[in-house]
């Protein structure tokens, strides 16, 4: 046990407390900060100076009062419990908070982040005899009726199971025993704490080639993301940022959902809060608040902490990606991490890089990204686990070439490039598919059951890109010279790239049947769009007038395919039986002119 | 309980700050009262301390101020307002120092005017329709209470207007609930403050309101802590005497430009166009004190203004409170001068709170279809009328035509309406259909079949 060192508070600047007679403190140590008792992180050490940020508001401390390092760096409580909560930015329990403070947060709370009185069903996986090492399942605990807990063994235990427990526990009750080959007995708890700076141990890393579903159609249809692969959202505001997340928080197929709120609105994690217990998964109908875990650091609450809640909520990620879960992270959003990092490194007194971030925000980006990925999990049985992270970045005006969008890109692999003429032509989601990217196109094929089915959609999206393509260089010309100078081939394709905008990438995020697209779906909804086009095609070059077929009753049904419920697909597949009719009526009339 | 303790010790002042030296545990935040050698008393703020010395900001100007003579008192506690429920139908300085002769406030409690941030679990969702009797907010832009929506604006622009519009009309539909109005005035004209006033004075509101004014003339670092007092007046009106009310704050650039001159002062490392980096933040403090509370009856909605240096709306102060507030209402030069009144520029307008505020049993069934149809219908005739003053109309088609003149009929109709008619939201959405109905079913795409053939007066009409 190291005795506790006292310093005392030299310098006070907005969230950045200097403090002396800090020797032997060490970096990132979480210290207490003046008769408040403040939580704060020691960020620089120089000689017996120690800098501190603090994570709550520091008006009222001064020079003088104490500092009190707890020698532990800062951390997270990882256990059952941790589902369905919602944390501030360095784990506190907003719902918990709210009982003892009131509707407004006050300072200086202690409250651990895990439950402590309630009672979890624990029900062992191994028997007694059992050799353990850290990261070895050794039993369960049905945390909701969605959620199946691994109770893993902590980092530095090793050895012998002597007993082990079926029964209900709190999270710091011993369930089992071992004995260390030198013959000391550890108690093994449900609770373990992990330092969030660090990436939890994995054994090794794999490429992700397994496409994460999202329902979206823009996104799994054209740049889809991987399990285990990285996404970042870049946009103007009122672009629709906060609704991606939002939507993929929602429908994404992972078996864990952790929302980082970080710097953002109040109301927006409202919406979640409210929304999400109502809303139901898809595959198993229960309230999607069953697999979620919420991290809230809203814009107006302490800039520290908002720096901190990105590594809180990656390390409860990494947490369940190793009992060999998918996981999906969002943050929403890195810019203000970024501009949070900024502030403390200002007070700092730092020498700035470009826009005032500090020289390390590359480097943070990047090692924040790579603790994404699909990993062979620490420990026995052997499993995998993945964790796909999408970022959102606000950029200052919408300029793409800002910092945090810049070094966001160099290291994320799917980019959703939000475009602000979209957003107010009312296009949702305003997803610029000319700009966009996914470096995991080539493995969509596989995310259908029907091996035809995927091929067969690779062809499509390609033929409905090159359509995409071709209107961008068409709508110049006809800015130049107007449309009546196309030919009829032209005129098709200006046709069915509007229909593959508006009937089949625009999606609405609030209607009830819209709002989630089946991998199935999309592939009948898209084919239709694309067989109107090739059945258009042939009937012009036969000499049919392409106003006509523009004018077919058909059009209306391919408009409104998206409204289709997921069980009538069949009706999506008949839409293109009268696609066949309507256009042989047409080239039948025009044969006998 | 209040230990004072006074200091000569300024050691040196720069710009709005000032060093105070050899004091006995300074503290953070904490505010001190000084006093010139002339007696005069002004107020300031610690930014910083530092072992024995405080860095302060004086709020009312460092003009006047010596090393030599000038007391420093030092009080225990952050800057306060004193709040009772006589503080309606008053009008204090930016300071929150009475200035209308009236009597002095006995407060029935003292807060502090950063506030604390609302606890997320806490908030309640905004989802009541307000009705402002303004179509181009009401149909496209729909504000709910508890929302933050700033009209940006510009030089020359209606702003002061359209905000007095508001304070008058603003109602929830079928409740005739406690409402309250607060203006913290920050650098405007006492012509655009007293156009308020005037206004106020003329419904009766004035009973109702609370003002904090600070003038063009009147000292800048001041205007930092004014949209505090009027948050903190605020909260006191909505969480403690259960009123609804409605923020306004005009104007926000010359606020974050008081925080600039405070930022260059302490030679902090600039953001974009001088602004500091943590504008962002200092913005949050500020916006985010908006919304509804769980079990409480009250809400606080603002509507912040601000002026676009050159229309840009990429302009930092703009551009930082677009992140943070609930979408924006921007107001349009070219369409102020076609005399469109409010020039509500609708396309990139945008109220991010409306989906949960419309619909069934708040405002009508085909609220959300409507208007997503007319936005997606202007936009296209707005693009036509690009295109034929590029190629001449001549080059459209017969179809972009309409467009064009849809485009054309929805700004005389359907956004201009002066700013003293108070239009019911009933009338907004049937006028929405009226102007339509120009177009064949199978063009309104975004709108359900059904509710085409319940609205639409073609339809209507037939079973009438």
């Amino acid at each position: 046990m190291t005795e506790q060192r006292v310093g005392r508070i030299v310098k006070v600047s907005g969230p950045v407390v200097l403090a002396e007679g800090m020797t032997g403190s060490r970096m990132y140590d979480v210290v207490r900060v003046g008769s408040l008792n403040l939580i704060g992180e020691i960020v620089e050490l120089r000689g017996d100076l120690a800098s501190i940020q603090v994570y709550e508001e520091t008006t009222g401390i001064g020079p003088g009062e104490p500092v009190l390092d707890t020698g532990a760096p800062l951390s997270v409580e990882l256990g059952p419990g941790l589902i369905e909560s919602i944390y501030d930015g360095i784990q506190r329990p907003l719902n918990v908070l709210v009982g003892i403070e009131g509707a407004f947060m006050s300072r200086g709370s202690t409250v651990p982040g895990l439950n402590r009185e309630k009672k979890w069903h624990f029900t062992p996986t191994v028997g007694n005899g059992t050799q353990v090492a850290p990261g070895d399942i050794i039993g369960q605990v049905q945390e909701t009726s969605l959620m199946v807990h691994k109770i893993m063994v902590p980092p530095g235990i090793k050895g012998k199971l002597i007993q082990i427990d079926d029964g209900d526990f709190t999270v710091d009750q011993p369930v089992a025993k071992c004995v260390g080959e030198d013959g000391t007995e550890y108690v093994i708890t449900m609770l373990q704490r992990w330092p969030v700076r660090l990436a939890r141990p994995i054994l090794g890393r794999l490429t992700p080639s397994r496409i994460l579903r999202t329902g979206q159609r823009v996104i799994d249809t054209f740049f889809p993301i991987t399990k285990g692969g990285t996404a970042c959202v870049p946009g103007p505001f009122g672009s629709g940022k906060t609704v991606v997340q939002h939507q993929l928080a929602k429908w994404v197929d992972a078996d864990v959902v952790v929302y980082v709120g970080c710097g953002e609105r109040g109301n927006e994690m409202t919406d979640v809060l409210t929304e999400f217990p109502e809303l139901k998964d898809p595959r198993s109908g229960r309230p999607l608040m069953e697999r979620s875990v919420l991290i809230a650091n809203t814009s107006n609450m302490p800039v520290a902490a908002r720096e901190a809640s990105v590594y809180t909520g990656i390390t409860i990620a990494e947490y369940f990606r190793d009992m060999g879960y998918v996981v999906a992270l969002m943050c929403d959003s890195t810019s203000r991490w970024a501009e949070a990092m900024r502030e403390i490194s200002t007070r700092l007194e730092e020498m700035p890089a470009e826009e005032g971030y500090p020289a390390y925000l590359a480097a943070r980006i990047a090692s924040f990204y790579e603790r994404a990925g699909l990993v062979d999990c620490f420990g026995k049985p052997q499993r995998q686990g993945a964790v796909s992270i999408i970022g959102a970045v606000s950029p200052p005006g919408g300029d793409l070439s800002d910092s945090v969008v810049q070094a966001t890109l160099h290291v994320v692999k799917v980019f959703w490039s939000l475009k602000g003429e979209l957003a107010y032509q009312r296009h949702f989601p305003a997803i610029d598919w000319l700009t966009s990217y996914s470096f995991y196109k080539q493995y969509l094929r596989d995310a259908f059951e029907d091996k035809d089915q995927g091929e067969q959609m690779e062809q499509l999206t390609v033929e409905a890109m090159a359509l995409l393509e071709q209107e961008a260089q068409l709508r110049e010309i006809v800015r130049l010279v107007g449309a009546e100078a196309l030919s009829g081939q032209d005129r098709l394709a200006l046709e069915t790239a509007r229909s593959i905008r508006e009937d089949y990438l625009h999606q609405n995020a609030f209607h009830p049947v819209d709002t989630y697209t089946s991998m199935e779906k999309q592939f009948e909804m898209l084919k239709t769009v694309m067989h109107f086009h090739k059945q258009a095609l042939a009937a012009i070059e036969a000499g049919v007038d392409p106003a006509e077929l523009f004018k077919l009753p058909v059009r209306e049904r391919i408009a409104r395919a998206k409204y289709i419920p997921q069980d009538q697909i069949d009706r999506i597949r008949q839409i293109r039986t009268q696609i066949d009719t309507e256009v042989a009526a047409l080239r039948h009339a025009a044969l006998t002119r | 309980m209040l230990t004072v303790r006074e200091y000569q010790t300024v050691s040196s002042i720069a710009g709005p700050l000032m060093l105070v030296e050899a004091v006995d545990q300074p503290k953070y935040g904490y505010i001190v009262d000084i006093e010139l050698p002339d007696g005069s008393i002004r107020h300031g703020q610690i930014l910083q301390v530092e072992k024995d010395k405080a860095l302060v900001q004086v709020f009312e100007g460092t003009s006047g101020i010596d090393v030599e003579k000038t007391t420093v008192r030092f009080l225990t506690r952050p800057l306060e307002f004193g709040v009772s429920p006589d503080i309606l139908g008053r009008v204090f300085s930016g300071l929150g120092i009475p200035k209308d002769n009236g009597p002095q406030i006995i407060p029935v409690k003292r807060l502090d005017i950063n506030g604390k941030p609302i606890n997320p679990y806490a908030r309640d969702y905004p989802n009541e329709f307000i009705q402002t009797g303004i179509s181009s907010i009401d149909g496209l832009n729909p504000l709910v209470r508890g929302q933050k929506l700033p009209i940006f604006s510009g030089s020359g622009l209606p702003h002061d207007q359209i905000t007095a519009q508001l304070a008058r009309q603003a109602t929830v539909l079928g409740k005739g609930e406690a409402f309250a109005v607060v203006f913290a005035a920050m650098g405007i004209t006492f012509e655009a403050a007293q156009f308020f006033i005037d206004d106020l004075h003329a419904t009766g509101a004035i009973e109702r309101a609370v003002m904090f004014i600070n003038l063009a003339n009147e000292p800048a670092i001041e205007r930092i802590a004014t949209p505090r007092f009027a948050l903190t007046a605020a909260e006191y009106l909505a969480f403690d005497l259960d009123m609804h009310v409605l923020v306004v704050l005009n104007d926000m650039t010359n606020y974050c430009e008081a925080l600039r001159e405070i930022s260059a002062a302490r030679k902090e490392v600039p953001g974009r166009r001088g602004y500091p980096g943590y504008l962002y933040t200092d913005l949050a403090t500020i916006y985010e004190r908006a919304g509804r509370i769980k079990g409480k009856k009250g809400s606080i909605t603002m509507v912040p203004v601000l002026t676009m240096p050159e229309d840009d709306k990429t302009h930092p102060v703009p551009d930082l409170t677009g992140y943070i507030t609930e979408g924006q209402v921007i107001l349009s030069r070219s369409l102020h001068r076609k005399s469109i009144a409010p020039p509500v520029d609708v396309l990139p307008s945008l109220s991010r709170l409306k989906d949960k505020g419309i619909g069934e049993g708040k405002t009508r069934e085909d609220h959300a279809a409507l208007y997503n149809q007319l936005y997606a219908a202007y936009a296209r005739g707005k693009e036509m009328q690009e295109l034929a003053t590029i190629m001449g109309e001549a080059a459209l088609s017969e179809e972009d035509r309409r467009y064009m003149a849809f485009a054309d009929q929805f700004e005389r109709c359907y956004i201009s309406q002066g700013y003293y008619e108070n239009r019911p939201v009933e009338a907004t959405l049937d006028l929405g259909w009226e102007l339509l109905s120009m177009f064949s079913d199978a063009e309104l795409k975004r709108i359900d079949v059904k509710l085409i053939e319940k609205y639409m007066p073609r339809f209507r009409n037939k079973k009438a």
